[in-house]
């Protein structure tokens, strides 16, 4: 028998129990559907131990890495501290340390920690108001000795967050940061694979955090970039990419504008149209889609029949909060 | 299999779902699988609307079930799991056309063609169930 924890309570799980089975006997709230590793629905993590590869079958990587496990699948080989999916989350209390535009629309945060904040980039955290308001954002840098993330924010018309940071957070104030979530990211393996990176608006985000951790990672196969949107005045941080694709021979920026007007080094569509049309074949290639839901969901299907293996395609749809 | 006397011994007494190669067989087609379904005009729109994730994880399920392995899924299951696609018009020939790409995953992946006669033999025992009669 092993005991399971969660917050403050113990369970016990017997030989022949699953972590799930011992938590429903315990009514334990959790989601769960087919009990057998198809839904997903049951997807806990440990906070300790490492689970058993039996319970991991068929979870991303970077799940894996996170010590995600699928509660029906999992026969404990030792006491596991477990975290439920929904549990109420831990903020930690940041400082704005920068605060200026990217372009028209897109503002630039960083927030400042005391101590380290772990995470990889290309996960988001959500950030809270002190009234309780709370959104999802993506990391847009790796992990900093100075202990800062950045943001991109895009300021949505009538948007009551977007509009908050826009209109009256100011350098010196703090605000509440959950912990790092999301599996959208790069792992420092298979250096001379393909990655297509494909982002609309602040999806660029992620994408910027997952490019820069892939280069100092020494990633050597070739990583193409499309970001798109309608017009040039939402694109943003253009010079420091054409600078950045000058720098690696294997990096390219493709911009993309899907509006009328369209300036010479730019082009023409939408960028996950682009991209296909750029790139053939996407046999063994990693794919990372960040930014509008539909683009992300149409990308995904698309990149996975042009070759890509489901395993290898990671994606953040940026989705409204239901009101 | 290289001895056919052993070949023999394993056909008694092994299970479909082994004799193919199990998860790892399951594991190997899924892809290929469900791009060919992806790709199929005469079948993807039933697929337009699922998300793309969860149901690779369905098509597991679907592949374990037609290779003979374990799974828990009762004929009820399998009604209700389809009855929203009977309202868009599912019938034998989209059923057809999934046990096609069956078969051709199968032969890309060099089963003998005495499995994939067992695997469609399995895939008809739910042909009923499936299109809800
Ligand atoms: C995983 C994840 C990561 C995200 N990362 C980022 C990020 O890095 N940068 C960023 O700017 N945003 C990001 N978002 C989106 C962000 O969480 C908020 O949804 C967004 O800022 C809008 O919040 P709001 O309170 O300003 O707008 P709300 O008050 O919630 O909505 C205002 C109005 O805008 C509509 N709306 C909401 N979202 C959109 C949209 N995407 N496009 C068009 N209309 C919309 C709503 O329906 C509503 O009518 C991310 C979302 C997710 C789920
Ligand atoms: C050969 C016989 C078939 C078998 C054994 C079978 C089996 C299954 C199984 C096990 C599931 C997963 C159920 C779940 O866990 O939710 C499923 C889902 C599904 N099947 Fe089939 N299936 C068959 C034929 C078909 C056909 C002919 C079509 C349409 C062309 C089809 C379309 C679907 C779709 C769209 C889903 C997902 C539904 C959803 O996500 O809500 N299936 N099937």
């Amino acid at each position: 028998m092993y005991k399971l924890t969660i917050e403050e309570k113990v369970y016990a799980c017997q030989a022949d129990e699953t972590v799930l089975d011992a938590l429903l006997r315990g009514n334990v709230n959790i989601s769960y559907a087919c009990k057998k590793g198809t839904c997903h629905s049951c997807l806990v993590r440990s906070l300790d131990a490492v689970p058993p590869e039996a319970a991991q079958a068929g979870l991303k990587d970077t799940l894996k890495k996170r010590n995600h496990f699928l509660a029906c699948l999992c026969h404990p080989e030792q006491d596991m501290a477990i975290k439920l999916p929904d549990q109420s989350e831990f903020y930690t209390e940041g400082t704005v340390v920068v605060n200026e535009m990217l372009n028209r629309n897109t503002l630039l945060l960083a927030v400042a920690f005391k101590d380290a904040f772990e995470f990889n980039a290309g996960q988001f955290v959500n950030l809270q108001r002190a009234d309780g308001l709370t959104r999802s954002y993506s990391i847009a840098n790796i992990p900093q000795e100075s202990n800062t993330l950045e943001f991109h924010i895009r300021r949505l018309p009538g948007g009551k967050f977007s509009g908050w940071l826009h209109d009256e957070i100011r350098v010196g104030d703090s605000i509440a940061v959950s912990e790092p979530r999301g599996h959208c990211f790069y792992l420092p393996e298979r250096h001379g694979q393909g990655i297509l990176l494909v982002g609309t608006g602040t999806g660029l985000a992620p994408l910027a955090g997952i490019l820069t951790d892939a280069l100092a990672h020494g990633h050597s196969g070739p990583i193409y970039l499309f970001h798109g949107s309608r017009e040039f005045e939402d694109l943003y941080r253009i010079d420091e990419l054409c600078q950045l694709a000058q720098r690696h021979q294997n990096f390219h920026y493709i911009p993309c504008l899907s509006g009328k007007h369209v300036p010479a080094g730019f082009s023409h569509g939408r960028a996950d149209e682009v991209a296909l049309a750029s790139l053939p074949d996407l046999k063994a290639w990693r794919v990372f889609l960040c930014g509008h839901p539909d683009m992300v969901k149409q990308m995904k299907k698309m990149a996975f029949l042009k070759g890509a293996s489901m395993k290898d395609i990671y994606a953040d749809a940026f989705l409204a909060t239901p009101v | 299999m290289t001895d056919t006397q052993n070949h023999e011994d394993a056909t008694m007494s092994k299970t479909l779902y082994e004799r193919i190669g199990g998860e790892a067989a399951v594991n190997a087609a899924v892809d290929i699988f469900y791009r060919k379904v992806l790709s199929d005009p005469r079948i993807n729109r039933f697929f337009d609307n699922v998300d793309m994730e969860k149901q690779a994880a369905k098509q597991k399920a679907f592949l374990t079930m037609a290779f003979g392995g374990p799974h828990s899924y009762t004929g009820e299951d399998m009604r209700k799991g389809h009855a929203h696609l009977l309202k868009m018009g599912l019938d034998d020939s989209h059923f057809d056309a999934v046990v096609e790409n069956l078969g051709a995953t199968l032969q890309e992946l060099s089963v003998p063609q005495e499995l994939i006669a067992e695997v469609v033999a399995i895939c008809e025992t739910t042909r009923n169930d499936v299109l809800g009669r």
